[in-house]
């Protein structure tokens, strides 16, 4: 490989010896996407399982059911339909708040220069590296005080409150407009205020869409704060929250199958989400390096 | 080196040199960093000072009005006719001492000892005598609760208070400042023969010249409330002892110094041996899954992007798949895949100790950790293979570089190189990787030795297990403070060199 003649000899032997490499690399991958797509389908197996118990000693089971599927929206114990609820009206409420905070946070520190402007970035560096839930007992106390104790209320406001950190990407995302536009409009006369509603909105529905996702998608996957707020009030709980305590250990082996319905329910629309807004991710974290 | 070495270097030689320069910065950047902490520690008293030697200024050179404004608030900007700015500072003073008045002092004043209580004399003592009378009552008359609990303070909200009317206090100083600030300027605008602006004219700038106040007040003030507050809350909880002997209501807890940073390190055996387990731990843990994740996820990558491979797309979604399924639910699956009796252990008829033996689980949870983190770096460094200028590859065929040579000249170096902000923020998530140790294991095996924690434990889920389960809320926000020391010594180190290594030209 290290000679490029055109010797018809070496060129077959070069093509196969690339066929065979690509051969070697179809069967890597292959051997991968099984080794990561078996829990996934073994999930969807379970959730599909007519027999009860935590597990089976063979991979398909030997009875198939949407039972599973029933039993979680019309279980008793485990009010999975309320949970979903609760995390739909969560999720909207601080997916509104939160989307509008680092949209106004991250236009003005990209856009705007102000005097303190380089304080208050450093200020969020900091604060962002303080473990999330450090101080979790602190928040609680402090919902206690405004009575919002176990409330769904307290989780919209834990959420959303501290969205003006997030402010990263969207930033990343306003410092490529170009600057061009806010002056063209200044010179016709608009205000600052006009230019963010009428010139940057419009021109910024991928940032704000993949904002309103991910803020959307939190509470669904959020089990920390919930855990905490929630304790044993168990009407509050959202999905992640709700699934987890199915598997405790009094009522595992009845309701295993049952939990796998649940995460599949809440798997399939989050799954969805993803792989849609993949692209914003991976712009988002590398910083907007890739440009491709 | 010089930049005219710089600039005759082949392509290749520059990468090499840039990364050599990042490595070759690293005990540059470790002092940078501290010039960097010593810089800032200047910088605020540098501004301090520079503010109240403007607040002198101001008043010695202002007049009537102004210097009433020093005292009055709002009234400089009323003599100076801004009447309606004027009665706004008037009113933000009016409620301010009203608020401490009725409030904010007696609070501040309880934070000495955190609470009071008053005893049977009717005398009001602190903490530290009220907790030992209330101990002594309860000898004495065998009874489990405190008499006399609607006298005794809730040491929670006194602390929460206090810190509350301290952040009042500062956003009032600063409102005080803007006072002053303001009425000088109008007292200036007067004497060069121009008005004032008026207050409509004023309100109108928080559209414009002011806009960046209209965007970011109600998102900080709700962070003050919400983030800052708490954070300030839990940084003073680490000096009492709010642990489960300590809890209000019923029970007042009270200052207690360094006592629990010591217990941690030294004083408390148990407690520093569990704590030093746990760090090397954290950070065996963070190390590995960090990097194993990084370069695995690359070398998939450039499996998929490999020229020649068919279906790209579908590979890809493949793997994308497993990573955006919500971790809590791909990780409760694992964890009953791998129990002791049930998923493959049951379908295989064997019983692997998986996550029930301490070496075991870990290697488990590195490499179940893999299987969760290594699709996003596919993700991730897919875009940046794309990336990479053609050229570069094309100038090492014709020098004769083979396929494994390009990949360690070209490909990796690139790639490294535009990471490493990416390999920072991954190596600080996974010191806090709440998620992977708590759905796999819940932290255990548990030994008996181990204060309220397992041998898979990390700082963090120790934390939440020591606020959740055993309310030990003092030892918590120790770990909480250790933590984020941890996290900002290394990103700030870390971003300085890769700052270092990127300041002489852009990469291309």
């Amino acid at each position: 490989m290290t000679n490029t003649q055109q010797s018809s000899n070496m060129q077959t032997g070069y093509a196969a010896r690339r066929r065979a490499i690509n051969i070697v690399v179809y069967v890597i991958l292959a051997v991968m996407v099984v080794i990561w797509i078996f829990p996934i389908i073994w999930l969807i197996i379970q959730s599909l399982r007519g027999e009860e118990g935590i597990s089976t000693s063979y991979f398909f089971p030997h009875e198939w059911t949407f039972n599973n599927y029933i039993r979680l929206f019309n279980d008793d114990r485990f009010p999975y339909g309320r949970w979903l609820l609760n995390t739909l009206v969560v999720a909207v409420f601080s997916c509104i708040i939160s989307t509008l905070f680092i949209l106004m946070v991250s236009y003005a520190f990209s856009r705007l220069r102000f005097k303190s402007r380089k304080t208050f970035l450093n200020l969020g560096l900091i604060l962002g590296m303080f473990p999330g839930f450090m101080s979790m007992a602190a928040t609680y106390s402090i919902m206690e005080l405004f009575g919002l104790k176990q409330s769904l209320v307290a989780l919209v406001i834990v959420y959303s409150a501290g969205a003006g950190l997030g402010y990263q990407v969207a930033k990343g995302f306003f410092d490529t407009i170009p600057r061009s536009l806010d002056e063209a409009a200044k010179i016709d006369g608009a205000t600052r205020s006009q230019i963010f509603w009428q010139i940057i909105l419009p021109l910024s529905k991928p940032i704000i869409v993949y904002t309103a996702l991910t803020t959307f998608i939190g509470p669904w996957t959020d089990y920390i704060f919930v855990s905490y707020f929630m304790k044993d009030n168990s009407d509050n709980y959202t999905v992640a929250l709700g699934l987890y305590s199915m598997l405790g250990n009094q009522t595992m082996s009845e309701y295993f199958t049952v939990f796998c319905a649940g995460a599949v329910v809440i798997a399939i629309p989050i799954t969805i989400l993803f792989v849609v807004m993949q692209r914003f991710y991976v712009e988002g974290v590398t910083g907007g390096a890739v440009k491709g | 080196m010089d930049f005219l070495d710089y600039v005759q270097m082949t392509k290749g030689q520059r990468i090499a040199y840039r990364i050599k320069s990042f490595f070759t910065g690293i005990p540059r950047a470790i002092g940078n960093f501290f010039k960097i902490v010593v810089y800032f520690i200047k910088t605020f008293f540098v501004a301090i000072g520079n503010g109240f030697k403007n607040y002198g200024r101001r008043f010695s050179k202002g007049d009537a009005g102004t210097k009433l404004s020093y005292i009055i608030m709002g009234a400089g900007s009323m003599m100076h006719k801004q009447i309606g700015k004027g009665l706004i500072f008037l009113a933000s003073e009016i409620a301010y001492i009203y608020f401490m008045a009725t409030f904010g002092i007696s609070y501040l004043s309880k934070m000495y000892s955190v609470g009071v209580q008053i005893d049977e004399a009717g005398n009001m003592v602190d903490g530290v005598i009220g907790r030992e009378r209330a101990m002594y009552t309860k000898n004495l008359l065998g009874v489990e609760s405190i008499s006399n609990l609607d006298t005794l303070d809730n040491s929670n909200q006194v602390l929460l208070f206090a810190v509350m009317t301290i952040i009042i206090t500062i956003a009032f100083i600063a409102i005080y400042v803007a006072n002053t600030k303001s009425a000088y300027a109008s007292q200036q605008t007067i004497s060069e023969g121009k008005t004032p602006l008026n207050f409509f004219y004023e309100m109108k700038m928080f559209l414009d010249e002011r806009f960046h106040v209209t965007l970011l007040t109600l998102p900080v003030v709700l962070l003050m409330l919400f983030t800052v507050l708490p954070i300030i809350f839990t940084i003073f909880m680490a000096f009492t002892n709010y642990d489960k002997e300590h809890q209000p209501p019923g029970s007042l807890y009270w200052w207690v110094g360094f006592n629990n940073f010591a217990d941690v390190f030294y004083a408390n055996p148990m407690k520093s041996e569990t704590f030093g387990k746990i760090l090397v731990w954290t950070i065996v843990w963070a190390i590995f899954a960090t990097f194993t994740n990084y370069i695995l996820g690359i070398v998939l990558a450039l499996l998929i992007n490999k020229k020649g491979i068919k279906f790209k797309g579908f590979w890809r979604t493949m793997f994308v798949i497993t990573a955006a399924v919500p971790q809590f639910v791909t990780l409760l699956l694992m964890r009953l895949l791998l129990g002791d009796n049930t998923g493959l252990n049951a379908m295989l008829g064997t019983q692997y100790p998986f996550l029930s033996d301490a070496t075991w689980a870990r290697i488990t949870i590195i490499i179940v950790n893999m299987w969760v983190g290594i699709p996003y770096t596919m993700l991730i460094s897919s875009g940046l293979l794309m990336n990479i200028p053609e050229d570069l590859y094309e100038s090492a065929r014709i020098d004769g570089a083979n396929a494994f040579q390009q990949f360690t000249k070209i490909t990796f170096p690139y790639i490294l190189f535009v990471t490493t902000p990416y390999l920072i923020t991954t190596f600080v998530g996974n010191i806090n990787n709440f998620n992977v140790i708590y759905f796999l294991t819940g932290g255990g095996p548990s030994p008996s030795n181990y204060y309220q924690a397992g041998q898979t434990d990390l700082l963090v889920t120790w934390l939440y297990k020591l606020t959740i389960n055993s309310s030990d809320f003092n030892l918590a926000a120790v770990i909480g403070i250790i933590v984020f020391v941890i996290c900002a010594v290394g990103s700030l180190i870390t971003f300085n060199m890769s700052k270092a290594s990127k300041n002489e030209e852009e990469f291309s």
